[in-house]
């Protein structure tokens, strides 16, 4: 599904990822651990295609795609799903609009015909329910006004009516209360399917413990330096990352 | 070397001719213009109310002026749909500066409210008119007012009486109509009596593929207790050159309520001067622009707070685009004695493309020592946070930027009370910045 090949990426012209190899295959979660800077964001953000970041090497490749070609919106379009660490708001713009814009655009290029408004609004109130979202929603603007937790849900509840096929969660888990995170991980879990896949950013394991990623990488100065099962999740919140890198410098 | 030369040799040559197309109370003022006009001159950019645009050179081409009152013929009726579906108003038109006799379906207004030609109130109801009229226009301090009563030989009359309320809107909309590139002066006089209630939808269009230069002053008297809802509504074409002043009087307890919807036009020069004449008096002016390739937009506006206890809340906003220019000036001048004021003004302006200009100046002169006003402005691009949010889930970088835009917008056109008008809005706002209303809308006489 996805393909990463010693991928080198930059922001104003510092050199964040030096070199990620990773592969994902459907029905995969994987997880990303790390430290702050060590790149986890970037990573998501490259693979989203925000313009901010600059890619100064490597490929990656997304169901047999060149994602590296794409707009971001057609990244989106293919199927790939970026839950922000910092939800953007947007005054102005409902809810309702913006989804029924982004779920026309999807359509459209696929080759569909718009959707029916009514079919649209009964997906809304369907899918809303995943994670517990309130009905005023559809007509307050984006992410303005919620406060972090619902953004954070409000995130979910576009994951669950984009259906993409791979996900990167990043920092969806924090600022987030133990009730906050149980629906949002649930959400998740709910919209699971044998072809989807995830990566996961996160810095703590107890949003692993809902999700059980199949594979934990940890990443260090824009390198994956060692990759595990989900045990090895559990040892870092046991021994914190410090005894990763002395394992490294003893190497 | 001067632009006022021709206007000068103009008027004095065919002054009778000017005079004996119009009415007395009219001619009255004309001398007193003239020699206002003749000491000002056009502004320069160095007349602080005049600093963002060049009147001399929009003044300068060789116009024709319909001095001798030739009739176009044109039926509206038959050529132009100013559409505002599901919004029944009592409607008039108004060919250049002429009132359109025929006026279709026909209207019933209620008993002694008056919309007619403004020559014909001026022949009729000549104590009426000449008791307002350029009372709050003063052409000794500007001379687009002084140059258009010099000329002005007709347009809008508008009179509701005391306790009358008005609940139909009434609906003017004024065409420019020419076979050759034409200088239209017109004049609006309205009168809301204490305690009397209208709403009033001026829609101005550019008809024909010309050039043409408008003025147009309007002086409104709103009594005490009185309520005005007044929309304006530019949708002319890169051609149109529009000077519109506006002087409002406001008695004890009055209220207005102003839209000034700029949607497609070419170089527009919106004077609004709103004076708070009696205690508790209130005034909203909103302005939403939207402009693109060279077309230029500036609202320049005063707020005198004369008396204790008024309102006045300002809120403009501008979409520019391409290489258009914006400007809005605003000042609020609360007088001595002014007491417990309260004035906002806020103007927010988002420039969508790199070559896009906005003049942005509020200003506040305060001269009582209890009051409440705010003023504050803002220019910004695109966001570029939100522009890629919308990219990820999939949203088209243009359509992004519509939603933007359009949501920019948005805000001003929300706070139009009227449903029916403020959907057309929307609808338009979108279209105008789908690119799709490069021209105006509902016009069959566009080519």
């Amino acid at each position: 599904m996805l393909r990463i090949k010693d991928l080198h990426a930059a922001i104003n012209g510092k050199e964040i990822l030096k070199g990620i190899n990773l592969e994902v295959n459907p029905g995969e979660i994987h997880a990303l651990m790390g430290q702050n800077g060590a790149g986890k964001s970037t990573l998501g953000n490259v693979l989203a295609g925000n313009p901010a970041y600059e890619v100064t090497g490597g490929s990656i490749i997304f169901n047999g795609k060149d994602l590296l070609a794409m707009k971001p919106e057609e990244r989106a379009n293919e199927g790939l799903f970026l839950s922000f660490q910092q939800p953007v708001e947007i005054p102005g713009v409902s809810m309702v609009n913006f989804m029924r814009a982004a779920i026309n655009s999807r359509r459209k290029y696929r080759g569909e015909e718009p959707m029916a408004a009514g079919d649209f609004l009964k997906m809304m109130r369907e899918k809303r329910k995943i994670v517990e979202l309130d009905s005023k929603l559809a007509n307050r603007s984006v992410n303005e006004g919620f406060s972090g937790g619902e953004k954070k849900r409000n995130e979910i509840f576009q994951m669950a009516m984009l259906e993409p096929t791979l996900s990167i969660l990043d920092e969806t888990d924090s600022g987030l209360d133990v009730d906050a995170l149980r629906i949002v991980a649930e959400g998740f879990n709910k919209l699971r399917t044998p072809e989807t896949s995830a990566l996961v950013i996160t810095h703590y394991q107890r949003l692993l413990d809902y999700l059980k990623p199949d594979v934990v990488h940890v990443l260090l100065d824009g390198r994956i330096v060692k990759t595990g099962g989900p045990q090895l999740a559990t040892e870092i919140e046991e021994k914190g990352f410090d005894w990763i890198k002395t394992g490294l410098s003893a190497i | 070397m001067n632009s006022e030369r021709q206007y000068k040799e103009i008027f004095t040559e065919c002054r009778e001719m000017i005079d004996s197309h119009s009415a007395a109370v009219l001619n009255m003022l004309r001398e007193k213009a003239f020699e206002d006009f003749s000491r000002l001159g056009f502004p320069t950019q160095k007349v602080e109310r005049y600093k963002y645009t060049d009147v001399a050179s929009a003044f300068k081409p060789d116009y024709g002026l319909n001095l001798n009152r030739l009739d176009f013929s044109v039926d509206p009726y038959e050529a132009f749909r100013c559409d505002v579906p599901n919004l029944s108003t009592s409607l008039y038109f108004i060919i250049n500066d002429a009132f359109c006799q025929k006026v279709l379906p026909p209207v019933t207004l209620p008993e002694g409210v008056i919309v007619c030609s403004l020559k014909q109130a001026a022949e009729e109801y000549p104590e009426k008119v000449s008791s307002y009229y350029g009372q709050l226009a003063h052409t000794e301090e500007d001379a687009v007012s002084a140059l258009n009563t010099m000329f002005v030989q007709d347009g809008l009359f508008i009179y509701i009486p005391r306790n009358v309320v008005v609940e139909r809107t009434i609906q003017v909309v004024n065409i420019l109509r020419s076979n050759v590139d034409l200088m239209v002066n017109r004049r609006v006089l309205i009168i809301i009596e204490e305690n009397a209630q209208a709403r009033l939808l001026f829609c101005d269009h550019a008809a024909d593929d010309h050039h043409f230069l408008s003025t147009q002053v309007a002086e409104v008297f709103i009594g005490e207790n009185a309520c005005l809802e007044l929309y304006e509504l530019e949708e002319t074409h890169v051609k149109n050159s529009r000077f519109s002043n506006l002087y409002v009087d406001l008695q004890r307890y009055s209220m207005l309520r102003h839209f000034n919807v700029t949607l497609h036009n070419g170089l527009t020069r919106n004077r609004t001067d709103v004076t708070l004449s009696g205690e508790g008096a209130e005034a909203n002016l909103y302005g939403c622009v939207t402009t693109d390739k060279q077309q230029r937009v500036d609202n320049n506006t005063l707020i005198d707070h004369r008396a204790e206890y008024c309102r006045s809340n300002q809120l403009y906003k501008y979409v520019l685009d391409d290489e258009a220019v914006g400007a809005f000036a605003g000042r609020i001048l609360v007088r001595e004695g002014a007491q417990h004021t309260v004035s906002e003004e806020r103007n927010a302006n988002l420039c969508s493309a790199g070559g896009a200009h906005m003049y942005s100046q509020p200003m506040l002169e305060i001269y009582a020592d209890d009051v409440k006003c705010s003023h504050g402005s803002t220019v910004g691009q695109m966001n570029e946070q939100a522009l890629f949010y919308m990219q990820q889930r999939g949203i088209s970088r243009e359509e992004a930027h519509m939603l933007l835009k359009f949501a920019f917008a948005g805000e001003v056109i929300d706070a139009i009370g009227l449903e029916a008008l403020r959907d057309r809005l929307h609808y338009l706002v979108e279209k105008r910045f789908r690119g799709e209303l490069s021209r105006c809308s509902g016009c069959k006489l566009c080519k």
